[in-house]
């Protein structure tokens, strides 16, 4: 008994005399940091010939309303800037952006020479004193001028942050125009941030959710041409389509495409009872994957394409299941409040979004693939049809107002919570489906 | 006492006074000895090491980008280029031009009239009862765009954001002393939590105005009762083990001894807080990807003697949680943070330098993830 006094008074002893003296470099723990946009400047790409001046100015422009659209960067106005860089090669006097506070720099050179369009950029850590990454020069028609101020913003976003890039994306998604009784819709797609809308379909016949396929070359999308729901393929560079048999006296609902390109998942009402189904859209063949007296619809396939996230109500309340995608047992992953539906798994598959409808009011949220974790991103009184960015840091879902001169928006949050805005379009837009970063 | 016990007396003098003042106790001393600090990392932590996952740390290589224009060849280098910047230029994709499909064929198309009977729609609910918003005693935390350990409210519409607040003050003609003209300045407001909207009550509609994408139910369901909550497993309770092992383990694991022990007394906790602070009040980790947020780095920095940190000695000595690259944008922004907060010099004490020449900053965002 003495010896393990002894030892016990020698066990609590020894750390204390440790602690007496430090040792080697002093060692804190840093734990609370603050979360606020990173600050840059983007001096106005220089012109290297006299027809650059314009696209310059336009280039430099794209590239800071990109970053700052994040909410993750802060762009420092051009009149805080202490040094003008006189040219591209000239070296970068850190200090005097330090000054300002500016964490990072891009500055950039353009060339309209031999007719082609040429950019070149640099991106600097200010406070290290360095350049991040290497400097890269992108070649292209001028009137991709868009395209090519996206992919350096998105090198820019990749480098700073570690996210995958996503600016250089487009979204298909449906413009309404017209009074709220008689609504004219159309598919159209537009650039990420709403610019370059081009439609794809006339206004003679209500259409809904359109999807991209995995590579952006199809849509999949909803049409009551016939006077009935039927799911229609759209090729996007041809702009022809062909209606998708999905079996007769039927009405088809919600499709989306599998990571192959291949397939398609579809809700399928019969007889006033619907479940899902898959096609195969080269040879047509079908495949029935629930049968249960209950509404199962909203499939999503997960980015492995193994699984399929889908809304039912087996359970007396739509709630989110997921099973195989081959069917199987499906096991519900959603025991929240409320009602959950239109559930969409993230790109990177560690997360699924969904519509919830609780204590009256709508919200987009995201829960883990297990159901844990749920994180409610808005709320309004309708808000719905989440939609992930390529690289699962956005979601853009439709918002509509209530009233006689109510009208649907597209809007768009970050996974955080942060950042929501409307996303700037001509027209009254509804049902977003972000489509794959452009090669 | 006999002469033996004189004899014994003197002789006991005369060894204890040759053991006190002589040199009877001292020592041989002790050879230096070289120690090194170990320190414990997973199986996985010690494959990452050298696992190196070149083609994950190589994002911005464009070599995934098809290049379908030619390439134009590499600019000379400009003799006002600076030293650090690496060859220019790299090659890039081109971007093609605009691949969207040319619909201007189906744009102008006229707007015909419908003449087929229109597909039946369910017809949205009128909504005529909008729930009033409840009043709200507690108000919930207001939106801001920065989340700051500590809350600031929204500055004043003229006040100059800047590290402290401080009330505007205009010259007084009246008083003896002249207090000097200065601008208010205002910490930028700032609030400890993400604030979305669905943490404001509001008024909805019982189900969507949007045209349905959800068949419509003909028949009423079976309604089973709901299955609730999933039952949670019961955590195996830890096996009993030896406390006094485990106490003594962990004893000698922390007492490791150091190569290099410096000098003086150490740091005070409030010494140490503060600088801890100072940091934290530039760590910014809103730009960091949801990769780089699950990754925690130990970053070392040598320090000036007037409390700044020597930039090129910040590097990164471990990591853990995350992938490479996201361990390198974590201490990217660990690296602004020590520049940026020690750009004017850290508070710290100038008598003990020996103990803070040298910092090892760990960088755990862990508590950040849910901001």
């Amino acid at each position: 008994m003495r010896a393990l006094a002894i030892l016990l008074s020698a066990v609590l002893w020894l750390p204390a005399t440790v602690a007496m003296a430090q040792n080697g470099p002093l060692r804190i723990e840093i734990t609370e940091g603050v979360v606020e946009p990173l600050t840059f400047a983007i001096p106005t790409f220089e012109a290297e010939d006299q027809g650059a001046a314009q696209l310059a100015g336009q280039l430099s422009r794209v590239v800071a309303e990109d970053l700052s659209g994040t909410g993750l960067f802060r762009e420092i106005p051009a009149t805080s800037f202490i040094a003008q860089r006189a040219s591209f090669a000239a070296p970068v006097r850190f200090p005097d952006w330090r000054a300002i506070n500016a964490q990072a720099m891009i500055t950039g050179a353009v060339s309209t020479a031999g007719g082609r369009l040429t950019v070149k950029f640099r991106i600097y850590d200010i406070f290290s004193g360095a350049e991040l990454g290497q400097g890269q020069q992108l070649v292209g028609t001028q009137a991709g001028w868009r395209r090519m101020a996206h992919k350096i913003a998105d090198q820019v976003y990749s480098r700073i942050t570690g996210e995958a890039p996503y600016f250089d994306s487009r979204v298909v998604y449906v413009s309404e125009t017209g009074p709220k009784g008689d609504r004219k819709r159309r598919i159209a797609i537009m650039d990420y941030d709403g610019a370059n809308t081009q439609f794809l379909t006339d206004s003679n016949a209500i259409v809904l959710a359109p999807r991209f396929s995995p590579t952006g070359d199809r849509i999949l999308y909803t049409s009551y041409e016939t006077g009935f729901p039927q799911i229609y393929v759209l090729d996007v560079a041809s702009v022809r389509r062909r209606s998708l048999e999905t079996g007769d006296g039927s009405m088809s609902f919600a499709p989306r495409f599998a990571p192959d390109g291949q397939t398609a998942v579809y809700s399928l009402e019969r007889g006033g009872n619907s479940d899902l189904y898959t096609v195969n859209l080269n040879t047509g063949a079908r495949q029935r994957l629930t049968n249960a007296p209950s509404i199962e619809t909203a499939p999503s396939y997960s980015p492995d394409g193994r699984q399929i996230v889908f809304e039912s109500d087996r359970s007396g309340t739509q709630q989110l299941y997921i099973m195989p995608a081959s069917g199987g047992e499906a096991r519900r992953i959603s025991f929240g409040d409320g009602r959950y539906s239109t559930p969409v798994w993230s790109p990177r598959g560690d997360l699924i979004a969904f519509t919830k409808q609780t204590k009256g009011r709508f919200a987009i949220g995201v829960m883990r693939v297990d159901g844990t974790e749920e994180r409610l991103l808005s709320a309004s009184p309708l808000d719905e049809g989440p939609t992930w960015s390529p690289n699962g840091r956005v979601i853009m879902f439709t918002r509509e107002t209530l009233g006689e001169n109510g009208a649907p928006s597209i809007y768009s949050v970050d996974i955080t919570g942060r950042n929501l805005k409307r996303v700037d379009l001509p027209t009254a837009a509804s049902d977003p489906a972000w489509g794959p970063l452009q090669p | 006492m006999t002469i033996g016990g004189y004899i014994s007396t003197a002789g006991h003098v005369g060894l204890i006074g040759w053991l006190v003042f002589g040199n009877g106790f001292q020592t041989e001393p002790l050879d230096q000895f070289d120690v090194t600090e170990v320190s414990v990392i997973s199986e996985a932590d010690f494959a990452a090491l050298f696992d190196t996952p070149a083609p994950v740390v190589t994002p911005e290589t464009p070599a995934v980008l098809p290049i379908p224009e030619p390439v134009a060849p590499p600019e000379p280098p400009s003799e006002a280029q600076p030293i650090a910047l690496p060859p220019e230029p790299v090659e890039a994709p081109a971007p093609e031009p605009d691949p969207a499909p040319n619909v201007s064929a189906v744009t102008p198309l006229p707007e015909t009239d419908v003449t087929d009977a229109p597909p039946v729609v369910p017809t949205p609910p009128v909504v005529t009862d909008v729930a009033p918003e409840p009043e709200v005693d507690d108000p919930t935390p207001a939106p801001a765009p920065r989340i700051a350990p500590q809350p600031v409210a929204p500055p004043e519409p003229d006040a100059v954001i800047a590290d402290e607040s401080r009330e505007a003050a205009e010259p007084d003609q009246t008083a003896e002393a002249v207090v000097e003209e200065q601008e208010a300045t205002s910490e930028e407001a700032a609030t400890t939590e993400t604030v979305t909207e669905a943490d404001q009550p509001s008024a909805a509609p019982a189900q969507s105005l949007r045209p349905r994408v959800r068949p419509t139910r003909t028949a009423e369901a079976p309604a089973p009762a709901p299955t609730e909550e999933a039952a949670e497993a019961e955590a195996e309770p830890d096996p009993p083990s030896n406390a006094i092992e485990d106490a003594l383990a962990a004893a000698l694991a922390n007492s490791e001894p150091e190569p290099s022990a410096p000098s003086g007394p150490p740091l005070t906790g409030g010494e140490r807080d503060a600088l801890r602070i100072a940091v934290s009040r530039c760590w910014n980790v809103g730009s960091l990807s949801t990769d780089a947020l699950g990754t925690t780095v130990v970053v070392a920095v040598d320090m000036t003697e007037d409390g700044r940190p020597v930039t090129g000695s910040i590097q990164l000595v471990g990591s853990s949680g995350g992938s490479a690259s996201a361990a390198q944008q974590a201490f990217e922004a660990a690296r602004r943070a020590i520049i940026r907060c020690g750009a004017s010099g850290f508070d710290l004490p100038p008598e003990k330098y020996d103990q803070w020449k040298e910092i090892e900053m760990t960088f755990n965002p862990e508590q950040m993830r849910t901001r």
